[in-house]
């Protein structure tokens, strides 16, 4: 038979309003085994830990009993004072009686009933416990890093420089994400590519750091320290090993319709196709969804053009299977679809753009080589009205519940960068608030509008109109002016 | 204004106020905007504080169209068009507020209109 000490924490009032530690202590100190019962205001604290040790040693206890708060936010603690006075750490048992007790009651008879339950299985625990010693296990010592934004990108740079190897994997052809597509970012206007390409062209360069790019993950097994993951290499049609990136493929293709992504669609690229100039690797890829030759074997144009000898019509997806330590999610955010939102035009009119739309408009290398013109009729605007929270903050159904906490910022930008470009452009940003938490955030937004001349009205935008004339009509009402 | 007024309005319309965010949508997409003194999205914050006798005295109830555009798009679900309704069956149900009597109604009467509109009137004014 163990010798067993119960000690039961208040925890201040957290447990001790709802629960009668006299109570607990009392009932618990009648249980087989238990030689000591006690309770005291905050067993965490060092006090409360020599009371602990002292009983320890002065009632030669063989287990432990502390009814508490959860074990993620002291069993170490306890372990570690248990240790302490020679007691092996692993006699120690923990009685959850705060998150999953008093918090969540609010009679105290039950609670204290249900602490007292609690209390018994945890002392039922300890007679069955044998002392154990710690062991080690191996780690892997690579990582993964699913995702190549750059969130992903700068993790993986991270976790070379310290000396580990790092994959990797990023379903599209070319790492990057999405800001592979902003013109300038936010808060200092500095061009986003050159921020992101240096680092892109690091993570090709850093010999600590393989990109499976083009490639998803196709099961992960195994636990922390020792994950085995498959990955899918999707067949791009063109031997890696070859392709030099040259392009001269992609000028020939006579595939000539298909929609460019990269530009939200706004323009169009081949079947066989490199995203854009600093993509990292640098290796064109066959869209198997338009091209001929993969769809019904006529065609064969980039093989005959290509001086590697790259391309290769056969190529079959393949499945690599490799061992992590550790793995990092990093995969990002896709914006909201506008198809619940046709109160905006946006599927009847193609003045009505996204904000990432906006960036390719604004962007040197995007489909207007970064003159803001008007979609439709490729005209200079002379008005741009900016909606905000469309899809976010929606409980309706229609959207998301939360705040997308990055629209502001960007739309101050986008604002900020037109009326820069264009200062006979008119720029209204209807908003309901306006979130700007962040460095030198409040201040930029600030900036749009005493610097700049932004027209920032309160007042979510009901509905947009396109009119005979090719102009589109905004119906919002100003709430401040209430008009 | 009595607390009861609110309530009933909060019960009949079925609308929790406390979930506009005061956005100002449905004012926005509302037709009858123009026509109105306080409008869709001050309907709501107006029930909320209570000063439903304000806006049983405003003509604005009777501009709303009952096109419930602004339930449509309210991004939150808050439903004012139902508080309109709800605040024009307050109004209706009040005791003594009759501006016709059952005596002039026979005076008011056309050929065109159906016997059972006659016959609701009569119902409806003759308490
Ligand atoms: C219009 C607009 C303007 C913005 N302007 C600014 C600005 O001025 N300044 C600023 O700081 N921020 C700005 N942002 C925010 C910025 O874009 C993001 O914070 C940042 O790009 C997020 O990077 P990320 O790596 O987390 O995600 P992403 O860029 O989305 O990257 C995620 C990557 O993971 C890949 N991936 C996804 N799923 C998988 C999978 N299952 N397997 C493998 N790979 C996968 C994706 O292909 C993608 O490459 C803006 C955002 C928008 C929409
Ligand atoms: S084979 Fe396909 S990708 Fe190559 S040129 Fe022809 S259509 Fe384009
Ligand atoms: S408050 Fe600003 S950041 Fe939040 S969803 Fe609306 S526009 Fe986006
Ligand atoms: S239902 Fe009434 S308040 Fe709502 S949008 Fe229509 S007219 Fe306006
Ligand atoms: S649209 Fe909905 S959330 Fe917005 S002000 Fe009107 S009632 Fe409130």
């Amino acid at each position: 038979m163990q010798r067993i000490g119960v000690f039961v924490c208040w925890c201040g009032s957290n447990i001790a309003a709802t629960v009668d530690v006299n109570a607990v202590s009392e009932a618990l100190s009648h249980e087989p085994g238990v030689v000591y019962s006690i309770n005291y205001q905050y067993m965490c604290s060092e006090a409360g830990q020599n009371l602990i040790k002292d009983a320890i040693r002065e009632k030669k206890l063989t287990g432990v009993v502390i009814c508490s708060c959860s074990p993620r936010m002291h069993e170490a603690t306890f372990l570690k004072a248990a240790a302490a006075a020679g007691l092996n750490p692993y006699m120690v048992e923990i009685a959850n009686i705060r998150e999953q007790c008093s918090w969540i009651h609010k009679d105290m008879p039950t609670a204290t009933e249900k602490a007292i339950i609690l209390g018994r299985a945890a002392i039922a625990k300890v007679q069955l416990n044998t002392p154990l010693t710690a062991g080690e296990s191996p780690v892997t010592k690579r990582a993964l890093v699913i995702g190549g934004g750059i969130a992903g990108i700068q993790t993986a740079l991270d976790i070379a420089e310290a000396g580990f190897e790092v994959d990797i994997v990023e379903k599209q052809p070319t790492i990057g994400g999405k800001m592979t597509q902003l013109d300038k970012t936010f808060p200092t206007l500095d061009c986003a590519a050159c921020i992101l390409t240096p680092k892109m062209v690091d993570c090709a360069q850093n010999e600590n750091i393989n990109i499976y790019a083009y490639s998803e993950v196709a099961e992960v097994k195994g636990f922390v320290g020792n994950f085995t993951v498959k990955i899918r290499k999707k067949a791009r049609y063109v031997d890696e090993t070859k392709c030099t990136g040259c392009g001269l493929c992609t000028e020939k293709c006579p595939q000539k319709k298909v929609p460019n992504e990269f530009n939200l669609g706004m323009d169009t690229r081949r079947a066989i196709y490199i995203p854009f100039a600093q993509a990292v690797p640098k290796i064109a890829t066959i869209d198997p969804d338009y091209c001929n030759m993969l769809k019904n074997g006529k065609c064969g144009v980039c093989a005959k053009v290509c001086t590697a000898g790259a391309i290769n019509y056969k190529q079959q997806d393949e499945i690599i299977e490799r061992e992590y330590g550790a793995i990092v999610v990093a995969t990002g955010y896709n914006p909201i679809k506008l198809d619940n939102f046709d109160e905006y035009s946006y599927s009847q009119s193609n003045d009505v753009v996204t904000p990432l739309e906006f960036e390719r408009l604004m962007n040197a290398a995007g489909p207007t080589n970064g003159v803001l013109l008007r979609p439709s009729d490729g005209k200079h605007p002379h008005t741009i009205v900016f909606v905000q929270c469309v899809g976010s903050r929606d409980t309706s159904g229609c959207g998301k519940p939360y705040c997308s906490k990055i629209c502001c910022m960007y739309t101050a930008k986008h604002a900020m960068l037109t009326r820069e470009k264009y200062p006979d452009t008119d720029v209204y940003v209807f908003y309901i608030d306006v979130r700007t938490p962040g460095k030198s955030f409040d201040e930029f937004y600030r900036r749009a509008v005493e610097e700049y001349g932004v027209h920032y009205i309160k007042g979510m935008v009901g509905k947009v109109t396109p009119r005979a004339d090719g102009k589109l009509s905004v119906q919002a009402s100003d709430l401040i002016a209430n008009e | 204004m009595s607390k009861y007024d609110k309530e009933q309005v909060l019960c009949s319309s079925g609308v929790n106020v406390l979930k506009c965010m005061r956005c100002g949508k449905c004012s926005a997409t509302c037709p009858s905007y123009d026509e109105m003194e306080y409008h869709p999205h001050e309907f709501v914050y107006m029930v909320e504080k209570g000063q439903i006798d304000k806006l049983m005295a405003s003509p604005s109830i009777y501009k709303c169209l009952s096109c419930y555009a602004c339930v449509e798009r309210c991004p939150r679900g808050v439903e004012p068009a139902k508080l309109v309704e709800a605040l024009r069956l307050l109004v209706i149900r009040q005791q003594g507020q009759n501006h016709l009597k059952a005596d002039d109604i026979p005076a008011l009467l056309d050929e065109d209109l159906p016997q059972q509109a006659i016959v609701t009137a009569l119902r409806k004014y003759s308490k």
